[in-house]
């Protein structure tokens, strides 16, 4: 026969290869390989049939030309043919070349797909297992399509060979990684889970790689593998390194087997059966202690099987987290890995410890191992393993160590990299916060990091200092010095001057006494740095200033000069200029009782889950939050709230000290602490402190004191219950199958009452019940104080003041918080209307019904139209004043179709009860209605006339309304026209 | 300005490297050669941006000429430099190859120090430079020799140094041009235009004043003016006047007279140098018509039958006549008959080669060829490249005709009669294609 005449070396191949190989150009080699293709074509168009050795020659050239990166259009079919061939080499080939160049041919996947299944068929255990091989390199679904039935078939037979098994194992995992629909899960399922109890190490190994694929899906199918695979596993394990012969890597038994077992351990509980139990934590036992052998061979190869088992073994463990004997052995064990010469080993050790530090047993194991920690975190070379030692610094921590950890990450800030220094920051500043005994040390830790890391301190931790110095009376003086101190270096990063500007401004008359830090020398060493800061930073030295106005009368001079210069009055940042004029005006024109109501220190923060935290979370992402989410804070610093004295302001002077809070929002990103801090003002108004002693804040209280982003949306129907009001003042405003919420309200010139009833439709009595009112968006609700509630302290809460003047006061009196079963409640609101308004203020009530929280959000039925006046005047006047509103703004019209039926009287009820007066005999049309009245707001009066024209035929109404006020004019239309 | 200057090998080694300008670092070399040199795809364009750093490259056999700027230089100026630089290093050495440069590379060092200052170009003209950079030791010049030189180089007239004396004065005139076509399967012209040099080889004694005459349209126009029946005359005869789109001038000629009078006129340097490069694109004169016939039989057989036709005076031979008929990807057999020449199916090149030495004019012939196909997976149809044509003929395509070259040399006791002169017209193929 020629082809065994021939070998099969292929020289023909050989020859080619090397003539491209010694291509002195891109230009020869194409050259070379167009003439061999067109040798080829030449060949395969032959009359005459080719053997079987030059089809599988030229097939293989043909596969090195599109290896190098040519397109090969022709030859398929050729190695379609080689398939059928007996001999191993010209099939091997064959298959070789498919897996390369298949595509979605459809007459030519057929001869392959029938190709395939007679290999499968063959009973010859090489063939079968070069079919298997070509399915799983192709794994395209049509092959999925065809085969995915058979090879389940295959796997569980029990004449296939072993070798078939293994590949049909991971073949089947092929398909079902790639399109997991087509496998079809049945009785063979349970038999796969029986080949771990194989004789043949192979068929082991890749079943198991197959069962940890399939039981993630559904694990209760694969249930029975876990006692399967621990019996596997001991006898790996207790084997000595020969018996295993041919699967003994560098004396070690099985390692690869192993770690996979391990790792499908991994996808279950631990095994409630004692027994297994009992074998697995033995076998995990021997594992920790094989570790602690002299190794049996210096090679590389040999401590890197057995320590891929080791950490398999740990991680399983750390998965089990039930043992507390194992979790303590396998944190020693990594301690001593802590100081191996292998960075690698190194990296891992410090990660597994990681998650061992967040399990209560190894708590403790793992802190015994802080020193060497530490020193990796100053010493290591590598950055990625430095970054894992910070991350085992942050989860070992706790109030023991903490001071230590602090400021050895500290210290490490100082050369860390610039991409984890924001992250070690937060960390830092979170760990100084959760630990803090002493909250001096906080103080001095967070100025620390400031002056260290300034670039990477984010709003929130600068902001979180500021809340705790606030808050905490004991070291607010401290604060105030260690500040002082900070900004006296030469150079400081901005946010230190944020932090000193608001520290001094609120504590500065605390180190006053001190000759050093006298008011002047406050003063002067602030302003040294106010050209040098941004804008925000500015605007909040400003607020400063004037509070040392307060704070230091003698200093009221220089201030002032200061506001009064030209950089600032008329400086180009509007805000900067807003804050100078009206500090300027506020200081010369209010007397002194007034500027210390108005600067008063700041009321005390509510507590909040930390920010910091919240942030560092959304840096890890979800995964690592587990272990971070313990940070809770101390109890100790939870009774603040209370302890502080509120003081009364006047209601009509804004408070800057609100302001300064206000600046939060200045700064383009919108941070949540700054509305957070917005919204905590708000709080403060509506749960009185008289009632705040006794309530004390539980999370209840945090749940109940809605700011304004607290509070939900409007419930969808709200606005179709609130044009049910437009025209009428009493009736039922809400009802569900809890609560019923009924209106009573009369409005007089600019002051309205409304009484709101809430009624308990149900036998159990609501928690916490608590309405509140606010006003949504850009307008201001100003609420008053109600009598019963004496000292409140009214805030604005937002930024500044006299830019928008308050539109719509509204009083509310508090309710008892508890409604029982089938009560009513009664709620006053008195309203008074400031300004035009367009949106209606929210109400918003919680409670707690059967202990699940309630939320509910409304809008209060006070629209514009309720502060109308009647006016009666004669058609002249009436004309007269119409041709003085013919301003095109004055004026808005729509056109629109009935929605009601058109009834002259019902129209005449709903003018009337819209609140103007209806005037007769002025229209030239009787079928017209003509109106006019007059909207009384406290600033101004908004004469307004209406003419509503109705046309029967088209059921269509043109209503044209001319007010002394654009937005109102549209307004008014705008809710009218939604009546009819 | 130019930054530096590179050259390789094919293999992308670096044979030369100057460097010119700080801006260009080390890196520069090994980006062209990973970026353009070893590029996975072939790099079609000689000007590549890497980096913010400009390429210019031209390939010269197997060597790379590439030029390194940082800056917005005029493209068009580096170009013709590194033309300049070919022509400059084929005077010194001969053929540029791998060997060549490698044996002269001290000598190309100081080439490039002379003809690049700081980047810019300077005199790069051969004869000037083979005055003083020369391949032999240099015998101790007189002062006055040396003052020679340098007055010469910075002088009005760089090209020419004086005292130049042959005992035969003679002038060798080519007119060297290159036809270019591209026509449609029916006969129609799509594109023609023909770029053409005229070439001097003077070897004159002193300083001669030379002026170039030739059928240029708008110089006969206006002698016709004049005497309005000689140009009539002229017509009847045949000979034609010709219109030249565009020209560009060797430095030795005087532009301001032919601007002013559209004569030209020069003093030429000494041996061969470039008088004048244009571009025609009326009236072209096309030596050969291919006529292409290509049919289809089934999937697997194409016929393709080719005729060419010459197209001038009989008595003219066309030489080294090439014609190249592309062959669709999966032909697996050819079979070609052919009456003159030679023809080769060529696998390497995806090609038939049908040569033939030489062919009078008004001539016919034909070749016909029957291709057998591979029937392929692809639907792909095959894209029908076009069909070329190489040959040369001893006439100017574009009809240009050299009128006189007077040559006036009054210090010098030789008049214009004296000097022997050579005129010779040469026609090649530039891209001659016919769609099929």
């Amino acid at each position: 026969m020629p082809a065994v005449s021939k070998g099969d070396g292929m020289r023909g191949l050989a020859v080619f290869i090397s003539d491209i190989r010694n291509c002195k150009s891109k230009e020869a080699e194409i050259k070379r390989i167009n003439k061999e293709l067109a040798n080829i074509r030449s060949k395969f168009k032959g009359d005459k049939a080719l053997d079987g050795y030059s089809k599988k020659k030229y097939v293989c050239k043909l596969l090195f030309i599109f290896l190098l990166g040519h397109d090969i259009d022709f030859g398929h079919m050729e190695a379609v043919n080689l398939l059928s061939s007996n001999k191993y080499t010209e099939k091997q080939i064959g298959y070789l070349f498919i897996s390369v160049l298949v595509n979605s041919n459809s007459e030519l996947i057929r001869l392959i797909n029938n190709a395939i299944k007679n290999d499968l068929a063959s009973r010859n255990p090489t063939f079968m297992c070069l079919a298997l091989h070509c399915i799983a390199n192709v794994g395209s679904r049509e092959m999925g399509e065809a085969f995915a039935a058979d090879i389940p078939r295959i796997l569980v037979a029990g004449d296939s060979m072993d070798s078939v098994k293994q590949s049909a194992a991971l073949c089947l995992l092929r398909l079902y990684k790639a399109s997991p629909d087509l496998v079809p899960m049945g009785e063979w399922t349970a038999r796969v889970v029986h080949l771990l109890n194989d004789q043949h190490m192979g068929v082991v190994t890749a079943a198991v790689s197959l069962i940890t694929c399939l039981c993630k899906k559904n694990p209760d199918d694969f249930k029975t593998c876990v006692s399967l695979a621990v019996s596997r596993l001991s006898r790996i394990v207790s084997s000595a390194s020969t018996d295993l012969q041919d699967y003994t890597y560098y004396f070690v038994p099985a390692p690869w087997l192993s770690v996979k077992l391990l790792r499908l351990l991994q996808c279950y509980p631990p095994p409630e059966d004692a027994a297994v139990k009992g074998r697995l934590v033995e076998c995990l036992e021997t594992v920790l202690n094989k570790a602690q052998e002299p190794p049996k061979s210096k090679k590389v190869q040999h401590s890197n099987a057995k320590n891929a088992i080791l950490f398999e073994t740990i991680s399983l463990i750390i998965h089990y987290d039930s043992e507390p004997n194992l979790l303590v052995r396998a944190c020693n064990q990594l301690g001593q890995f802590l100081q191996h010469r292998e960075t690698n080993l190194r990296y891992l050790a410090l990660e597994s410890m990681c998650t061992l530090a967040s399990s209560e047993f190894s708590h403790e194991a793992v802190k015994t191992h802080i020193d060497t920690v530490i020193n990796a975190l100053k010493t290591e070379r590598d950055v990625s393993v430095r970054q894992r030692a910070a991350d085992l610094l942050y989860a070992m921590c706790d109030r023991s160590n903490a001071k230590q950890i602090v400021s050895e990450m500290l210290r490490y800030l100082e050369t860390a990299d610039y991409a984890i220094r924001e992250e070690i920051v937060l960390k830092v500043a979170i760990l100084a916060e959760k630990y803090a005994v002493d909250y001096s040390w906080y103080v001095d830790t967070i100025l620390n990091l400031i002056r260290i890391a300034g670039d990477y301190v984010s709003e929130e931790v600068w902001y979180r200092v500021l809340q705790i110095v606030t808050n905490r009376d004991d070291v607010q003086g401290y604060a105030a010095k260690t500040v002082f101190e900070a900004l006296q270096a030469p150079a400081c990063h901005e946010n230190m001057v944020k932090v000193g500007g608001y520290i001094l401004g609120e504590f500065g008359n605390l180190i006053a006494g001190d000759p050093r830090s006298s008011p002047p020398v406050q003063f002067s060493l602030l302003h040294s740095k106010f050209h040098l800061c941004s804008v925000a930073t500015r605007a909040l030295l400003l607020s400063t200033y004037i509070k040392f106005i307060n704070l230091f009368p003698e200093t009221k001079a220089t201030i002032q000069g200061v506001l009064r210069a030209g950089s600032q009055l008329r400086n180009a940042d509007v805000e900067l200029q807003q804050r100078a004029v009206e500090y300027l005006t506020l200081s010369s024109v209010a007397s002194t009782d007034v500027l210390a109501t108005v600067l008063e220190e700041m009321p005390p923060f509510p507590e909040r889950e930390s920010s910091i935290l919240a942030k560092l979370k959304r840096k890890k992402g979800p995964g690592a939050g587990s272990a971070l989410d313990d940070g809770r804070r101390d109890p100790s610093s939870n009774d603040i709230n209370g302890g502080m004295e509120p003081t009364p302001s006047t209601v009509s002077t804004p408070s800057p000290s609100a302001d300064l809070l206000g600046l939060r929002a200045a700064p383009p990103p919108a941070a949540p602490p700054a509305s957070a801090g917005a919204g905590n003002l708000l709080v403060d108004v509506f749960d009185g402190p008289a009632a705040q002693p006794s309530l004390g804040p539980t999370p209840e209280e945090a749940f109940l004191s809605p700011g304004p982003e607290d509070i939900g949306p409007p419930i969808p129907e709200a606005d179709e219950l609130l044009n049910k009001f437009v025209c009428k003042n009493n009736g039922v405003l809400f009802e569900n199958q809890l609560l019923q919420i009924g209106v009573k309200s009369e409005f007089r010139q600019n002051l309205g009452r409304m009484y709101l009833f809430y009624g308990n439709k149900t036998s159990v009595q609501f928690q916490n019940f608590s309405p509140t009112v606010v006003h949504p968006g850009d307008l201001q609700t100003h609420i008053l104080s109600g009598p019963a509630q004496p000292p409140a302290s009214p805030r604005r809460p937002s930024s500044p003041w006299g830019s928008r003047l308050t539109q719509l006061a509204v009083q509310t009196k508090r309710v008892a918080a508890q409604v029982d079963g089938g009560a009513q409640v009664q709620q006053v609101l008195n309203i008074e209307c400031l300004r035009d308004f367009l949106t209606p203020p929210l109400l918003s009530v919680r409670f707690r019904y059967g202990g699940a929280p309630q939320a509910l959000t409304l809008k209060l039925p006070v629209t514009i139209n309720k502060f109308f006046q009647p006016t009666e005047m004669a058609a002249q006047d009436f004309f007269q004043r119409w041709k003085q509103l013919s301003l095109p703004q004055q004026e808005a019209q729509k056109i629109f179709k009935a929605n009601h039926p058109m009834d002259a009287e019902v129209t005449k009820a709903k003018l009337l009860g819209f609140g103007s007066a209806l005037l007769d005999n002025v229209d030239p049309n009787p079928e017209n209605f003509v109106g006019a009245g007059i909207i009384q707001t406290k600033a101004l009066q908004v004469g307004c006339l209406l003419r509503l024209e109705p046309n029967a035929q088209a059921q269509m109404y043109r209503l044209t309304l001319r007010t002394s006020k654009e937005p109102v004019s549209r307004h008014l239309c705008e809710l009218l026209a939604q009546q009819f | 300005m130019i930054g530096g200057l590179f050259i390789y090998n094919h293999k992308g080694e670096v044979l030369i490297s100057r460097v010119y300008r700080d801006d260009i670092g080390r890196n520069a070399v090994d980006a062209f050669r990973v970026n353009v040199i070893h590029a996975r795809q072939q790099v079609r364009s000689p000007v590549t941006n890497i980096a913010r750093t400009s390429f210019f490259h031209v390939k010269r056999s197997n060597i790379w000429l590439a030029a390194v700027t940082k800056q917005n230089v005029n493209a068009a100026m580096v170009f013709e430099f590194l033309y300049k630089m070919c022509d400059v290093m084929a005077a010194y050495f001969g053929k540029i190859s791998e060997e060549n440069i490698k044996n002269n590379f001290v000598l190309i060092y100081e080439l490039l120090d002379e003809i690049l200052d700081f980047g810019y170009p300077q005199n790069s003209e051969t004869g000037a430079l083979k005055t003083f950079i020369t391949q032999q030791g240099i015998k101790s010049q007189t002062k006055e020799e040396q003052s020679q030189i340098t007055s010469q180089v910075t002088g009005q007239i760089g090209w020419r140094r004086e005292g130049i004396k042959y005992r035969r004065n003679e002038l060798f005139l080519d007119v060297l041009e290159s036809v270019n076509l591209l026509m449609s399967p029916q006969g129609q012209v799509l594109s023609a235009h023909v770029s053409g040099r005229v070439v001097m080889k003077s070897y004159l004694s002193g300083m001669p004043e030379c002026k170039f005459g030739m059928n240029d349209k708008i110089v006969i126009e206006k002698q016709g003016k004049g005497t309005a029946d000689e140009t009539s005359k002229r017509c009847l005869s045949g000979k034609q006047s010709i219109a030249i789109d565009d020209c560009t001038f060797h430095q030795c000629v005087r532009l301001s007279k032919f601007d002013s009078e559209r004569s030209i006129s020069f003093i030429p340097p000494d041996g061969e140098f470039e008088l004048m490069r244009y571009r025609t694109t009326k009236d072209i004169i096309l030596p050969f018509r291919v006529i292409p016939l290509v049919r289809e039989v089934g999937r697997t057989k194409l016929e393709v039958k080719v005729v060419i036709k010459s197209n001038f005076k009989p008595s003219l031979l066309a030489q080294k006549i090439e014609v190249r008929i592309p062959t669709p990807l999966n032909t697996s057999g050819v079979q070609v008959i052919c009456m003159k020449g030679k023809a080769k199916y060529k696998a390497s090149e995806n090609a038939i080669v049908w040569k033939i030495k030489r062919m009078a004019g008004m001539k016919e012939s034909q070749i016909s060829a029957e291709i057998e196909l591979l029937p392929t997976n692809d639907k792909k149809k095959w894209a029908r490249p076009p069909i070329s044509m190489n040959f040369e003929v001893p006439f100017a395509p574009s009809g240009l005709k050299v009128r006189y070259l007077k040559v006036f040399e009054p210090k010098l006791n030789y008049s214009d009669h004296d000097v022997i002169k050579w005129v010779r017209y040469i026609g090649r193929s530039g891209i001659y294609e016919t769609r099929c």
